[in-house]
C-alpha cells in the first residue's frame, strides 16, 4: 500500500515536471524543473534497489549536465528569443504524433512477457553490495562496450573544444 | 556521547512501538547533528576572524563579551533584524529560493558523515557518492542567486562560479578514487575502519598525492580564497551575493561555512583516519585510548579549518585563466597518475 | 508489489512528453532538454526491467545511456554557442538559409 502511494507520488511529479520543463517560456525555469525531475527519477530508482544508479543520476545529470546548461544559458543573451513565439505553428500535429507513439507504447506493453530471471537477485546483490555487483558486470561482461563509451566521451570532448573555440588569427 | 548512550537509545524504548522508536531516534540524531554543526558554523566565523587577526598583527573581535566571544550571536541578531531588500527586476521566486537551496545542499550532506564510531544518521553503502552529489548541488545556490538578482556583478560572479565548480568537481572526485580503491568500499564508516586496519593508520601516508589534489580542489569547490573568484571583493564587490541583504545574506554565509566543514570532514574521514588514531601511536601512548573518538574527530576538523584560514591569510587570489589551467592541466593529470599508481600497488599487494 | 507494467508505462509517458517537446518547441535549448527527458524515460524502464528480471544488464545499459547523454549535451551546447555567435539567435525557425 505505502509502496503504491510513493509510486504514484513520484510518477505524478515526474510527469508534471517534464510537462512543465518543456512548456516554460524562460529556459532557466525549464532547467530548474528538469532538476526537480531528475531528483524524483533518482528517488524512483531507489525503489527499484538501484542505489548506485540513483547516485550517478544526481551526480551526472543534476551536478554536471544541468550546470552546463545553466552556464550556456547565462553565456547567451536570450532576452529577444524569450519574447518570440515558443511553439511551431503546427503544434497540434506534434501532439497527435506523440500521442500516437504513446498509444502504441502503452498497448504494446500490455502484452509484454518477461523472460527468465537472471543471476543478480536482491539477496545476491545484498551479499556483495550493489557497487561490487555493478562493477563486476561492467568490467567483465560489458568491458568492450565500456571502452567504446569512453571513446564516445573522448570524441565529445574534442568535438566540443573544436566547435566552441574562437578562431585564432 | 559514548557508545553506551547509543546502545541505550537502541534498547530502552519505554513501551513505544519499534518503528516509531526508530523514527524518533533518527529525529533526535538529526536535531543533535544540526544543532552541533550550526554552532560550529557560527563559531567558525569567530575563529576565522581571530586567526586572521592574529596573523595580521591585530586582535580580531574584542568588544562583544570577553575576548569578543559573543560576536557570532551579535552578528546573527544583526542580520536577522536588517531590512530584506529585493532588487526591482529580480526573478523573485528564484531570488528567495537560491540561498535556501545552497544551505540545504550543504546540510543534507551531514546525513552520511559519521562523527564517531556508529553515530551516523544514515549509514548507506554509497555514502561517498552521496557526498559528491550534494557537494555538486551546492553550486545551484550560487548560480541561481547570481542570475536572479539581475545585476552585472552578481551575474559575472555566478558565471565564474559555474565554470569553476564544473572544472574542479572532476579532480575532487578523482582524488578520492585512490581512497576508494584502498578501502574497497564507498561506505564512509567502512573506509575509516579500513584505515585503522592499515599499518600507517591514516591514508594520507599512502595517498599524499591524492590528498594534495583533494585539498586544492576542495578550496576551489567551496569558493574560498585563493580561489574565491566568484565573490572577489576587489573586482565584483561581493560577486553572486552583491544584491542580498539581511537574513538571506546570512544564509549564503552559513552555506559557505557549512560547505567548508563538510569538505574538512571528508578530508578527516577519508585521509586522516576519522575518529581513530594510528595503531602505532596507541602502542606508544596507551593512555590515549580513553579519549573518546569524537574529540579526535573535532580536533582534526579544526586543524583542517585552520589550514583554510592560514591559506586565506597567506596567498593572493589567482587570475581566472590560472585557476582553469591549474584545474585542467595540473590537478586532473596528477589525480589520474595517483589512481594508476594506487591500482598497481593494490594489485601487487594482493598478488603476494 | 508494484507491477512491472506501471514502470514501463511511466517510462513511455515520459518518453512521449520528450518527443512532443522536441518536435514542437522552437528554442533549441529546450529541444536539447527534451532529448534528455526522452533518455530518462528509457532509463526508467531499463532500471525497472533490471530489477524485475534480476539481471544487472539494464543498469549497465543505463550507464552507457548516461555517458552518451553527457556527450550529447556537451556537443549540442557547443553547437548552440556556435549558432548564437553567428546568427544571434537560438530559435530554429530563423535558421532558414537553406530554404529553396
Amino acid at each position: 500500500m505505502i509502496n503504491k502511494i510513493f509510486f504514484f507520488y513520484f510518477s505524478a511529479v515526474i510527469v508534471a515536471m517534464s510537462l512543465m520543463a518543456i512548456t516554460r517560456r524562460n529556459v532557466m525555469h525549464g532547467v530548474l524543473y528538469m532538476l526537480l525531475l531528475f531528483f524524483h527519477i533518482a528517488g524512483l530508482y531507489l525503489f527499484l534497489n538501484a542505489e548506485f544508479i540513483s547516485a550517478v543520476q544526481v551526480i551526472v545529470y543534476a551536478g554536471a549536465i544541468m550546470v552546463l546548461f545553466l552556464f550556456v544559458i547565462m553565456l547567451l543573451n536570450l532576452r529577444e528569443d524569450i519574447l518570440k513565439k515558443q511553439f511551431i505553428g503546427t503544434w497540434p500535429m506534434g501532439l497527435v504524433a506523440s500521442a500516437g507513439i504513446l498509444m502504441v507504447l502503452l498497448l504494446s506493453m500490455l502484452t509484454v512477457k518477461t523472460g527468465e530471471k537472471g543471476f543478480w537477485g536482491i539477496a545476491q546483490i545484498e551479499s556483495v553490495t550493489q557497487t561490487v555487483a555493478i562493477g563486476t558486470t561492467l568490467y567483465t561482461q560489458y568491458l568492450f562496450p565500456f571502452e567504446v563509451a569512453s571513446l564516445v566521451l573522448l570524441v565529445a570532448i574534442i568535438g566540443a573544444i573544436v566547435l566552441a573555440k574562437k578562431r585564432l588569427k | 556521547m559514548t557508545p553506551d548512550v547509543l546502545k541505550f537509545m537502541e534498547t530502552a524504548r519505554y513501551g513505544i512501538p519499534q518503528e516509531l522508536w526508530t523514527i524518533l531516534v533518527i529525529i533526535v540524531k538529526i536535531a543533535v547533528v544540526l544543532g552541533a554543526v550550526m554552532l560550529h558554523v557560527a563559531y567558525a566565523t569567530y575563529f576565522e576572524r581571530k586567526v586572521i587577526g592574529r596573523m595580521q598583527n591585530r586582535l580580531g573581535p574584542m568588544v562583544v563579551g570577553p575576548y569578543g566571544i559573543l560576536q557570532p550571536i551579535a552578528d546573527g541578531i544583526k542580520s536577522f533584524f536588517k531590512e530584506d531588500i529585493i532588487p526591482s527586476n529580480a526573478d523573485k521566486p528564484m531570488f528567495f529560493m537560491a540561498p535556501v537551496l545552497g544551505l540545504m545542499a550543504a546540510l543534507s550532506s551531514l546525513a552520511v558523515v559519521p562523527f564517531f564510531n556508529g553515530f551516523v544518521i544514515a549509514n548507506i553503502n554509497i555514502g561517498l557518492l552521496f557526498l559528491f552529489a550534494m557537494s555538486s548541488l551546492a553550486v545551484y545556490g550560487v548560480i541561481l542567486g547570481g542570475w536572479s538578482s539581475n545585476s552585472k556583478y552578481s551575474f559575472l560572479g555566478s558565471l565564474r562560479a559555474s565554470a569553476q565548480v564544473i572544472s574542479y568537481e572532476v579532480p575532487l572526485g578523482l582524488s578520492l578514487v585512490g581512497v576508494m580503491i584502498m578501502a574497497g568500499s564507498l561506505n564512509i564508516t567502512e573506509i575509516v575502519n579500513a584505515q585503522s586496519r592499515y599499518p600507517g593508520g591514516m591514508y594520507i601516508i599512502a595517498q599524499w598525492l591524492g590528498f594534495f589534489v583533494f585539498v586544492i580542489s576542495a578550496i576551489a569547490e567551496t569558493n574560498r580564497s585563493p580561489f574565491d573568484l566568484p565573490e572577489a571583493e576587489t573586482e565584483l564587490i561581493a560577486g553572486f551575493f552583491t544584491e542580498y541583504s539581511g537574513m538571506r545574506f546570512a544564509l549564503f554565509f552559513m552555506a559557505e561555512y557549512a560547505g567548508m566543514i563538510i569538505m574538512c570532514s571528508i578530508a578527516v574521514l577519508c585521509f586522516l583516519g576519522g575518529w581513530t588514531i594510528p595503531p602505532f601511536v596507541l602502542k606508544l601512548l596507551p593512555f590515549l585510548a580513553v579519549v573518546p573518538g569524537v574529540v579526535w574527530f573535532v580536533m582534526k576538523l579544526y586543524v583542517c579549518i585552520f589550514f583554510y584560514y592560514w591559506i586565506r591569510a597567506t596567498l593572493p587570489r589567482y587570475r581566472y585563466d590560472q585557476l582553469m589551467a591549474i584545474g585542467w592541466k595540473v590537478l586532473i593529470p596528477l589525480a589520474l597518475v595517483n589512481i594508476v599508481i594506487t591500482a598497481i600497488m593494490k594489485l601487487l599487494v594482493h598478488a603476494k | 508489489m508494484i507491477p512491472l507494467n506501471w514502470y514501463m508505462w511511466l517510462g513511455g509517458i515520459v518518453f512521449c512528453i520528450g518527443v512532443f517537446g522536441f518536435v514542437t518547441r522552437r528554442n533549441i535549448i529546450i529541444m536539447l532538454l527534451s532529448v534528455e527527458i526522452m533518455f530518462n524515460g528509457v532509463n526508467i524502464s531499463l532500471v525497472a526491467l533490471s530489477h524485475y528480471l534480476e539481471d544487472l544488464a539494464g543498469q549497465v545499459l543505463v550507464f552507457f545511456i548516461i555517458a552518451v547523454a553527457a556527450a550529447e549535451a556537451a556537443i549540442g551546447l557547443a553547437l548552440v554557442i556556435l549558432l548564437f555567435r553567428n546568427k544571434e539567435t537560438i530559435t530554429v525557425d530563423d535558421l532558414n538559409e537553406l530554404k529553396g
